[in-house]
């Protein structure tokens, strides 16, 4: 990654235009040709800079259920616990972290009911209890890391 | 807002990625039967009603060397809640910042952010900076750094079967 690739990176992640030609406008925003622009994103996204280039959308307005949760998993099941959450299709992130509530992940759920059969499941399949610890007040989502 | 089934056939094909050409909103509408300038009009509405919180990229951020990532959590007294929350989100470094509810007695946590850096030292030093800022000394609070991904894929709100759904109803 260059300066340029650098550049890039920052200015997308504080948005994209909604405009007929949007690449034209960031790239005149960064004096480079839109053709230049097109192609370092290609490649920042081919060589796994970006993971992708798209909308993050409001689960609970588009209808949707989603949760964080976390299992104090004892050391030796780790593993068999982790492929049994990741299994589900509605875990979306999934990160082992230090503390006795070791293993957190996202579910994410195309109606809010399903959350609750999600747990439930896990709960059976692992027989570990689940914490479920919704949002109650979102004060921040930014996500924006300057490269 | 109500969607209809076009609504939902641009959030699904946005959701995993626009195309990387000069003309994309075009290229969408050709797609599913819309003219460009009514894609952009609808993305702009999903966009100012809130169902698309951030359109952008989305980065990896172990490869671009925040190699840490720590959610650290907060036990603090219910009716200060929303005035830390708002004291946190006030640094660049938190990404991340939500009040979850309390799991007594194992879980005493109801604020929650998100702090990436270069290392667990980084991490800690922006953490004392936030503590000596806002004067938090008194608040219990928990760094858990993170120790591996398992799996980090965006959320797919949008199946198939729900959009066939929308379709039928719509």
């Amino acid at each position: 990654m260059d300066d340029l690739d650098c550049k890039i990176i920052n200015q997308l992640q504080g948005g994209f235009p909604i405009c007929d030609r949007p690449f034209k406008v960031v790239a005149t925003l960064l004096e480079i040709k839109e053709n230049e622009l097109l192609q370092r994103i290609e490649k920042l996204l081919k060589e796994g800079f970006l993971s992708r280039f798209g909308a993050l959308y409001h689960a609970e307005k588009l209808g949707g259920g989603l949760t964080l949760a976390a299992l104090s998993v004892p050391e030796q099941a780790f593993e068999n616990v982790t492929t049994i959450v990741n299994s589900f299709p509605e875990v979306a992130h999934n990160y082992k972290r230090e503390h006795e509530l070791n293993m957190w992940f996202v579910i994410a759920t195309e109606k809010p009911d399903r959350i609750q059969d999600v747990i439930s499941e896990i709960e059976t399949q692992t027989d570990l209890k689940v914490y479920n610890v919704p949002k109650e007040v979102e004060y921040y989502i930014g996500l924006y890391l300057e490269v | 807002m109500l969607l209809d089934h076009r609504d939902w056939n641009i959030i699904e094909i946005i959701q995993s990625g626009i195309p990387l050409i000069s003309k994309p909103y075009a290229s969408i509408g050709a797609k599913i039967g819309l003219s460009e300038s009514e894609v952009i009009q609808r993305i702009t509405q999903l966009q100012d009603n809130g169902i698309i919180k951030r359109f952008g990229i989305v980065v990896r951020h172990r490869k671009l060397g925040y190699q840490a990532n720590a959610m650290v959590v907060w036990n603090v007294p219910d009716d200060l809640v929303s005035s830390v929350g708002k004291q946190l989100k006030e640094f660049e470094f938190v990404t991340l910042c939500y009040r979850r509810p309390r799991k007594l007695p194992d879980w005493r946590y109801n604020l929650f952010c998100m702090i990436h850096g270069q290392d667990r030292e980084n991490v800690k030093e922006k953490i004392a900076l936030i503590i000596e800022q806002c004067q938090f000394q008194h608040l219990e609070h928990e760094i858990l750094f993170s120790r591996r991904c398992f799996k980090q894929c965006g959320a797919q709100y949008v199946q198939r079967k729900a959009i066939a759904l929308d379709v039928a109803n719509g």
